[in-house]
């Protein structure tokens, strides 16, 4: 779960973690307004105005801008709200702006970076440094890797001092700036335990013209699996940031991401559902979307899975793809028959099952009368849904192509 | 012979009297496994599928001298189910259990190097030695007892490996499901290396999927330690960069995990490669020809 600029930094302000001052706002008065309260602590009077996406490269798309008064603040505000910010990662659609974080603007003499994530081949919480901030850190890593500064916590013995204080010399602060790095690292590192994070990312950090290390970034992502013991932060999640049928999907225990393709796919585990997108992409054809149903795979999840993919207008075939095992394919054949009628599914279903009782299953399915494919193995039922494709195509000459 | 389990391994269930924990252990028993006691804090003293309930794991291991445990405990509290059989000396754990911190596990992780105990899962379909015993979630019935280890990251792919080797005669020594987690216990070497050195296994197939970097890490094992073929999948190719497809590790980010990557690894350290899963059983049958 990803959280906005505004409340990550709400969180570095609760874990002592120094950021300008700034307020959220969701209407340009509530802009203004904010803006004339930190004018108070503005001295150089300019104020940023950035829009809240969930998606970096907000900068270069015009989500971030400077105002030289409260007027000009409102005035961004409004230009902001309500419209979708486009950047390199959100898509051509991109992302509405419902908020926008208004805070006072910053003298910075350096821009560093610092992001602290799970290190999964060592099995550790790392920190990763560069001294080279405000750029996009995977171009970093790729041309200069010599830049990148990391350092591996012992999860029994937690974050060292002598761990930041390298950390802090190797980005090139002066004494006084590595005895402030050290506190804010302790700090970041106990915020990420304490918040169950994933990934938590400061980019840039400065060094300001005074010589103080401030967060003017802030994105922090929430492990999904450890929701249930972070009761605030579930209520921090924005709908609205999130791809629609992936929400909905949630909703239902399916895991679903949007591709763009045109043969949906519904398969059980999440693996076998990966290879099953792999397989049509391997015949020619293009996948709708992954989605697994899970192990169980029972009526009602299956149901709620046709719907789901048939609210993608794109799609013209669904490949349903199911290795029974400790459910009977008598069952899912049911199921999958049930659902076809109720939900009044209009294209054609390819359906590939394996298991227990895999032959009553496939004669089930052929003697429904509806339009259902059995296919005989993974491969064929591939081969059947990228034909499928075709022949729908051709029949509807003048419907949209995926 | 076999890897890990057999049919004389003893196991205790932590998590037996739950909906899931009882229903799949039902399946167990009905395989031969041996399930000897089952843990449940609170339920000691009683009886559940005519096994006898411990309150605690020690109390269990000291009254059967199981040394295996499976965890069906729910996700909260499984980080603590996994510690506590490694603590009682159990040499053997398979967590099941789906959704467990990721920062748990990093702690589990750090804390299990004090013990002599392996850990396979989380997340995880588990672990069998067709014919002998079976501690997990995968249907019994596909399994024959056979030539080829299978190690794979995700449950309906082993099944896949399964069945195809299976069907074409060649059968299975022992399949170790090793979880798709990002931080969990067994990672494809300790399998590849308990293969290669069990006299019955004659080739090892191994199914991977994008996110982090263990297949590529397998490569550079299986290039200098594996002496017997090895077929690979790995799923994932038309996987965005950025989404997790269902596993918790199963990501492309920061540019590492492809699927890509990993095939071109596995071919570097002369690993037989499919491009479709349904060709991993033909791919093993033609290796041992």
């Amino acid at each position: 779960m990803n959280l906005h600029e505004y409340q990550a930094k709400e969180l570095f302000r609760r874990f002592g973690i120094p950021v300008p001052a700034g307020e959220v706002a969701a209407t340009s008065a509530q802009a203004a307004a904010a803006a004339g309260r930190i004018g108070a602590n503005n001295p150089g009077s300019i104020w940023v105005v950035k829009a809240q996406v969930h998606a970096g490269g907000r900068g270069k798309a015009g989500g971030v801008k400077l105002a030289r008064s409260p007027e000009e603040v409102g005035q961004l505000a409004r230009s902001m709200l309500g419209t979708r910010l486009v950047t390199k990662q959100t898509g051509p659609q991109g992302m509405p702006v419902n908020q926008v974080y208004v805070e006072s603007g910053s003298e910075i003499a350096r821009e560093l970076y610092l992001s602290l994530l799970v290190d999964r081949s060592k099995e550790r919480i790392a920190f990763i440094g560069s001294a080279a901030g405000g750029m996009d850190i995977e171009e970093v890593a790729a041309t200069t890797p010599e830049k990148i500064l990391t350092t591996a916590v012992n999860p029994a013995a937690g974050l060292q001092a002598y761990q930041a204080r390298q950390l802090g010399y190797g980005l090139g602060l002066t004494n006084e700036q590595v005895i402030q790095f050290v506190a804010l690292a302790m700090k970041l590192y106990r915020l990420f335990n304490d918040c169950d994070a994933s990934l938590l990312e400061i980019n840039p950090l400065i060094v300001t013209v005074a010589g103080d290390l401030v967060a003017l970034d802030g994105k922090i992502n929430i492990d999904e699996n450890a929701l249930f013991r972070q009761r605030e932060l579930q209520t921090m999640r924005d709908p609205s940031q999130e791809d629609d049928m992936e929400r909905r999907a949630a909703e239902h225990d399916l895991n679903y991401v949007s591709l763009d393709g045109n043969i949906a796919c519904m398969v059980n585990g999440a693996g076998l559902a990966m290879a099953t997108m792999d397989l049509i992409k391997l015949h020619g054809g293009a996948p709708a979307n992954f989605l697994d149903v899970g192990g169980g795979a029972t009526p009602e999840r299956v149901a709620a899975a046709f719907k789901l993919i048939l609210s993608n207008p794109q799609v013209k075939v669904i490949l349903v793809n199911i290795f029974g095992g400790i459910v009977r394919c008598d069952l899912i054949a049911e199921g999958i028959i049930s659902a076809v009628r109720d939900v009044n599914v209009a294209v054609p279903v390819v359906v590939r099952l394996e298991g227990t009782n895999v032959d009553q299953g496939r004669k089930m399915l052929k003697d429904s009368g509806l339009a259902i494919t059995p296919a005989d193995d993974l491969t064929d039922a591939a081969r059947k849904a990228v034909a499928a494709v075709g022949a729908a195509s051709a029949a509807t000459p003048n419907a949209d192509r995926a | 012979m076999s890897v890990l389990v057999n049919k004389t391994s003893k196991i205790i269930w932590q998590g037996l009297t739950g909906k899931q924990g009882s229903f799949h252990a039902q399946q167990c028993l009905e395989y031969g496994t041996q399930i000897v006691a089952g843990c449940t804090p609170g339920r000691g003293g009683t009886e559940h599928l005519g096994i006898p309930v411990y309150n605690t794991m020690p109390e269990a291991v000291k009254a059967t001298g199981a040394d295996v445990s499976v965890i069906f405990v729910p996700a909260p509290g499984a980080a603590d189910a996994i510690l506590a059989a490694a603590d009682a000396g159990v040499k053997l754990v398979v967590c099941i259990t789906e959704g467990i911190p990721v920062l748990d596990m990093v702690r589990v992780k750090a804390a299990l190097k004090e013990y002599d105990c392996r850990l396979i899962g989380p997340n995880c379909p588990g672990i069998i030695t067709p014919g002998e015993c079976k501690i997990g979630i995968m249907p019994g019935f596909i399994h024959q007892p056979g030539r080829v280890g299978i190690v794979s990251r995700s449950g309906t792919l082993t099944y896949e490996a399964v069945y195809q080797t299976t069907r074409n005669g060649l059968g299975q020594t022992t399949c170790i499901g090793i979880g798709g987690d990002p931080v969990r216990g067994m990672d494809f070497i300790d399998c590849l290396e308990l293969f290669q050195q069990d006299p019955a296994t004659d080739g090892v197939i191994m199914v991977g999927e994008i996110g982090g970097t263990d297949e590529e890490a397998a490569a550079r094992y299986i290039q200098q330690h594996v002496t017997k073929p090895v077929v690979a999948y790995i799923a994932g190719v038309t996987a965005p960069p950025g989404k997790r497809m269902g596993h918790a590790g199963a990501i492309v980010s920061g540019g590492e995990g492809t699927a890509a990557a990993k095939f071109a690894a596995l071919e570097k350290a002369g690993v037989r490669t499919v491009r479709s899963p349904a060709e991993l059983g033909s791919a093993m049958q033609e290796l041992l020809r």
